[in-house]
């Protein structure tokens, strides 16, 4: 299956014919079963999929935290599959951005050291221009100097988003990003990441089951039994929603077929 | 309930080992001393049993034990002896000839037995034991029965190389001091082993010549009961008899003093052991509180769940506590096992200093596995009583909450009370600095450090706090960020870390304080040595027995050697206390210019010096009149000539050297005090006496700086000694810190992957985690130092008159800091090495 991709960019990263079994023989699940997907340059693309589609197993594949049992993964321009561990983590410091569904910050560091971290893990000097742009774009100046138990919880997601942006990653992944958020909360982490793409030319890829999270996105890939099934460009809630309900029907369909 | 808790238990598998190894190398250290102890007095107990026999008849105010060198020259005759065996209580009686002083040399010329167990000579009779019993029995060969024959217990004869026929080599304590005897047979005590000593067993005639200047006496009897007269009875009735200055006691008594004497030296082995081994399971009650307040913590949430379930605080505390019980209990028993093998350590060491204890004698009575059960397990109840308690105040509701770290009292009230505790120290230490409470002054000071150790364990999340800060900088700035997350890890719970820290700094604080005193010590010494020190060499021996004066009549021979003077210490009644007597010849005078108080130094006649403790002690002024009675009961009719200050040259009392022989003491040396003629060459002249005494391996000359050097070594050894036994302390905290990392690793697992997942690479995770672990070393090291410099320095102030000077030991002090690094480092390789295994998708993910 071919997807087409948009013409205008070139891939930040991309997968091919990826495969992710756990387990052998007749009691083999396969999580991927042959993905081949390209992530453009300085968009905003959203992955859905029903629980146990494998989306957020193309997520960490994709971004270096687990490794395909086949199959090809390239970020800017990298085939991951020749990469040891230290490179991998060399990789995953300076290459891509990471906000988590929940615990993204170390306790211990304030919000500013927090931003910091993969910048003084690597060893290299921010970009102080770019960093006060980001700062300023989570709204958080005043709060830097706060450890993570003393902010909100809206408030350490867009410290995370600031950390995933500060190295200037060529993309970052989000997984659920809003999933612990209320809708308020959620709302202003969504725009910043919607703004990191527009303003900044980020690459964003966001993993969620939330229609109006993808509704601020590019595309929307979906994914169902470890296959990307369908995509929408532009997308909006309600035809958001309507993939969604066919996938759901689909699946619900087969294990009942089955 | 406790399905669950056993359950709770087994899953966790290598929490319980680590947490159980600290109680394991506490109890195994217990038990080994108590099962070692028990072998060091049964070893005695039964050397002495097989070795006396019914009664004794024996000069008076002797006791068979009383060593110290103190000898007489009272003898009994053996028409005495044939009186004694006439009377119808008696069955037999045997005349026994023993001497102290002398020595074995091995076959190369070496000192066998060395400075440990004494050396008994002997000579060899027929006489049964109470028993019965031989008293000793031949091993190869057959007894002496010439003057020039001798037998060796088998350790002597295997370390001196000797094989039967052989000559075998001796220093005797009177007159020529060197000779020899044909080895005729091997033997051992009925009793099992010799306990070390050397034993050398002559012919009666043999005995005598050595001892007696070949006079045909005895110097006490043995006596064995005919058929049914009782041993009361047996000395009764030789009472009569026995000639004037001796008296007949019973065996009984004779094993009981024996049993008396040894085991006052017995008990300070045993004591000074113990004491380690409560050191030791103090350090790892500490690390039990530490697991188990982490592990209740950790589990909060599911405690909380049995809580909303329906369990009672009760039974909450109560799963806690037996599971403390059961852990305890496992790792009580396999430290009695390892403490039996631990026995066999500690009896090979002792061995290799010359206490010989056999290995049968090494059983696991009774008594030694209650106490071992009772202290692992009452230790670790009492150490998870608090946690405990604690588990059962988690609310319900924490079930439901996301966080569920249980809430933490503030630290202010520790602080005060903890505060007001420092306070009550160094009130205690107030006291013994101005001398004002009843009891030693050190005393005092004793119980400030040890109320100051404690309370520190207690504060030390607060106390701690600027040492794990200025960590946090230092490794900032070395280390960049994984430095500081290594910093701000430690700082993150002060009450875990300190609480980990404190079983280090309770063994670094032991450390420290030994080690300024021992300073301390050293540094006293150089400067008695270097004032009291006046004469060019010094003669003594290496345990400072007394040897035979023909050593001195050598020494003087060597050509540049100008004087030679003697001195003998001896001991003496003085009404009911023993003073040690120093004799000095004329010379001595003029080498020695004693600090003199009142009267003179100069001694006339039947004159005596004394200290001026001693002074103090008996009321003496100068011209008081002084009775010194000796061991063979004869006593010195003196008058006080003189007052000195103490001085570690002369006794508390001092006498011309030739009153001895009127005070029954048989003359040898125990110093030699050595002036070189005027230009004469110490270098050489020192070599020419070293070759003068080769042959007499028990004594050394010194010089000043050498004479210094060996005092040194003494003390050296001891403090290694010391050292030795703290390390057991000191790897119970390592236990300690590597199991709080190990738990604050599983903790801490989602922020290990997250750090992963953001770029954090796993050589940069193991030096975080080795770096907290660091943090907690330094910290114990930084605070137990701290702890125990000043403990040290207040006590020796206290002690300001043995120890005159003040040492700091910086150099070793800088060395524990080191090895306190050291430490981290290697506490921190498993935990690390499991984080750095952590599947960073799984600990993401990881609830």
């Amino acid at each position: 299956m071919t997807i087409p991709s948009h013409p205008a960019a070139a891939p930040a990263a991309r997968a091919y014919d990826l495969r992710k079994t756990y387990g052998a023989g007749d009691s083999a699940v396969h999580a991927l079963a042959g993905v081949t997907l390209d992530l453009e340059a300085g968009r905003f693309t959203a992955i859905m999929g029903p629980s146990g589609s494998g989306k957020s197993t193309l997520m960490h594949c994709m971004a270096a935290l687990d490794t395909p049992s086949s199959g090809t993964v390239e970020v800017g321009g990298t085939d991951l599959g020749r990469l040891k561990d230290k490179d991998l983590t060399a990789l995953r410091r300076e290459q891509i951005g990471f906000v988590f569904q929940a615990f993204n910050l170390i306790p211990t560091l304030s919000a500013a050291e927090n931003i910091l971290l993969p910048l003084n893990l690597a060893g290299r000097k921010p970009d102080q221009q770019w960093l006060d742009t980001v700062i300023d774009a989570v709204g958080l100046r005043d709060r830097l100097g706060h450890r993570p138990t003393e902010l909100s919880g809206g408030q350490q997601q867009r410290v995370a988003c600031a950390r995933a942006l500060a190295s200037k990653p060529s993309i970052v992944f989000a997984d659920e990003p809003t999933g612990n958020l209320d809708s308020t909360s959620g709302a202003e982490v969504l725009s910043f990441l919607r703004r990191s793409v527009d303003d900044f030319g980020q690459t964003v890829v966001m993993v969620t089951h939330d229609a109006v999270a993808a509704s601020y996105c590019d595309r929307v890939v979906f994914l169902a039994d470890g296959l990307v099934v369908d995509e929408i460009h532009d997308p909006q809630r309600e035809q958001i929603l309507e993939h969604m309900t066919r996938l759901q029907d689909l699946a619900a369909a087969r294990s009942t077929g089955a | 309930m406790l399905k669950l808790t056993l359950r709770n238990l087994f899953a966790r598998k290598v929490r319980l080992v680590m947490s159980g190894l600290a109680i394991v190398l506490g109890v195994a250290f217990l038990s080994g001393v108590l099962v070692f102890s028990n072998g060091l007095s049964s070893t005695f107990d039964s050397i002495i049993y097989s070795s006396t026999p019914d009664g004794i008849v024996r000069p008076e105010q002797t006791s068979s034990f009383d060593a110290g060198g103190a000898t007489t020259t009272q003898t009994i005759s053996p028409e005495a002896v044939d009186q004694l065996a006439a009377l119808p209580e008696v069955a037999r009686a045997d005349g026994d000839v023993n001497g102290i002083g002398m020595s074995l040399l091995a076959s190369d010329g070496t000192l066998v037995g060395g400075t440990g167990a004494p050396t008994l000579a002997f000579n060899h009779t027929d006489g049964p034991n109470m028993a019965g019993e031989p008293p000793m029995g031949l091993t190869s060969g057959r007894w002496p029965t010439s003057p020039d024959e001798v037998v060796l217990d088998d350790a002597a004869a295997d370390h001196g190389d000797y094989a039967l026929g052989d000559e075998v080599k001796l220093l005797a304590p009177f007159g020529e001091s060197q000779r020899t005897a044909t080895l005729v047979g091997t033997a051992e005590f009925n009793g099992g082993g010799t306990a070390g000593a050397t034993l050398l067993v002559f012919s009666t005639e043999g005995a005598q010549d050595l001892f007696l200047d070949g006079a045909n006496a005895f110097n006490q009897v043995s006596l064995t009961a005919a058929d049914g007269v009782s041993q009361k009875a047996l000395a009764a009735a030789a009472a009569k008899v026995a000639p004037a200055g001796f008296e007949a006691v019973t065996g009984d008594q004779v094993a009981e003093e024996s049993q008396d004497a040894v085991g006052q030296f017995l008990d300070v082995i045993s004591t000074f052991l113990l004491v380690f081994a409560i050191i030791a399971v103090i350090v790892g009650g500490f690390i039990i509180v530490n697991t188990f307040t982490i592990l209740v913590a950790q589990r909060s949430r599911e405690l909380a769940l049995l809580r909303a379930l329906g369990a009672s605080r009760r039974q909450v505390t109560q799963s806690v506590l037996l599971e403390a019980l059961v852990m305890s209990a496992l790792a009580a028993t396999i430290g009695i096992g390892i403490g039996w093998l631990l026995a066999r350590g500690l009896a090979a060491l002792f061995r290799a200093v010359g206490l010989d204890i056999s290995s049968d004698a090494l059983t696991l009575d009774a008594q030694a596995v209650v106490i071992s059960y009772a202290v692992g397990v009452g230790v670790t109840l009492v150490a998870a009583f608090l946690p405990a308690r604690r588990a059962g105040k988690v609310a319900p509701v924490a079930a439901m909450r996301a966080d569920a770290a249980p809430v933490r009292e503030s630290l202010r009230r520790r602080t005060i009370i903890g505060g007001v505790l420092m306070a009550v120290g160094v009130a205690f230490a107030v006291v013994g600095l101005v001398g004002a409470g009843p009891g030693p002054d050190a005393l005092w000071i004793g119980i400030a450090a040890a109320i100051w150790i404690l309370t520190a364990a207690g504060i030390s999340s607060v106390i701690g706090r600027p040492v794990l800060v200025v960590c946090r900088g230092l490794f900032g700035r070395l280390f960049g960020t994984t430095g500081r997350l290594a910093g701000e890890n430690a700082l993150r719970d002060p009450r875990r870390t300190g609480a980990t820290a404190s079983a280090l700094m309770i063994g670094l604080a032991l450390v420290s304080c030994i080690g300024v005193l021992a300073t301390s010590l050293n540094a006293s010494v150089d400067d008695v040595v270097d004032e009291e020190f006046t004469s060019d060499f010094l003669v003594q021996s290496t345990n400072f027995l007394p040897f035979s004066t023909s050593v001195g009549d050598s020494l003087a021979d060597v050509d540049g050697v100008a004087t030679v003077s003697r001195q003998q210490w001896t001991g003496a009644q003085v009404g009911d206390s023993t003073v040690l007597v120093t004799a000095n010849d004329a010379a001595f005078n003029d080498i020695y210019d004693l600090d003199v108080v009142a009267g003179h130094q100069d001694l006339q006649g039947d004159e005596a010096l004394v200290s001026k403790g001693f002074a103090e002690d008996h009321g003496l002024k100068v011209g008081s009149p002084l009775k010194l009675t000796f061991l063979a009961g004869k006593a010195l009719d003196l008058e006080v000539a003189g007052i000195i200050e103490g001085s570690e040259t002369t006794g508390d009392v001092s006498i011309p050297l030739d009153l001895l022989a009127e005070a029954g003491v048989p003359r040898q040396d125990t110093s030699l005090s050595i002036m070189l003629e005027p230009g004469a060459d110490p270098v050489a002249v020192g070599k020419a006496m070293d070759e003068a005494v080769a042959s007499t391996p028990i004594v050394a000359v010194y010089d000043k700086q050498e004479f210094a050097e060996s005092i040194r070594d003494q003390v050296n050894q001891l403090l290694y000694m010391i050292y030795g036994l703290l390390a057991l302390a000191i790897v119970i905290a390592v236990i300690g810190i590597v199991n709080t990392l190990g738990l604050s690793v599983i903790e801490r697992t989602r922020e290990i992957g997250l750090l992963r997942a953001i770029g954090m690479s796993r050589t940069r995770l193991r030096r975080m985690i080795t770096l907290e672990s660091v943090a907690i070393a330094v910290l114990g090291a930084v605070l137990g130092m701290a702890l125990g410099l000043v403990i040290g320095v207040l006590l020796r102030q206290a002690l300001k008159d043995d120890l005159t000077s003040l040492g700091l030991p910086l150099g070793q002090l800088l060395v524990f800091l080191v090895i306190a690094v050291v430490v981290g480092v290697l506490a921190a390789i498993l935990p690390a090495i499991r984080a750095s295994r952590l599947n960073v998708l799984e600990a993401i993910a990881t609830e």
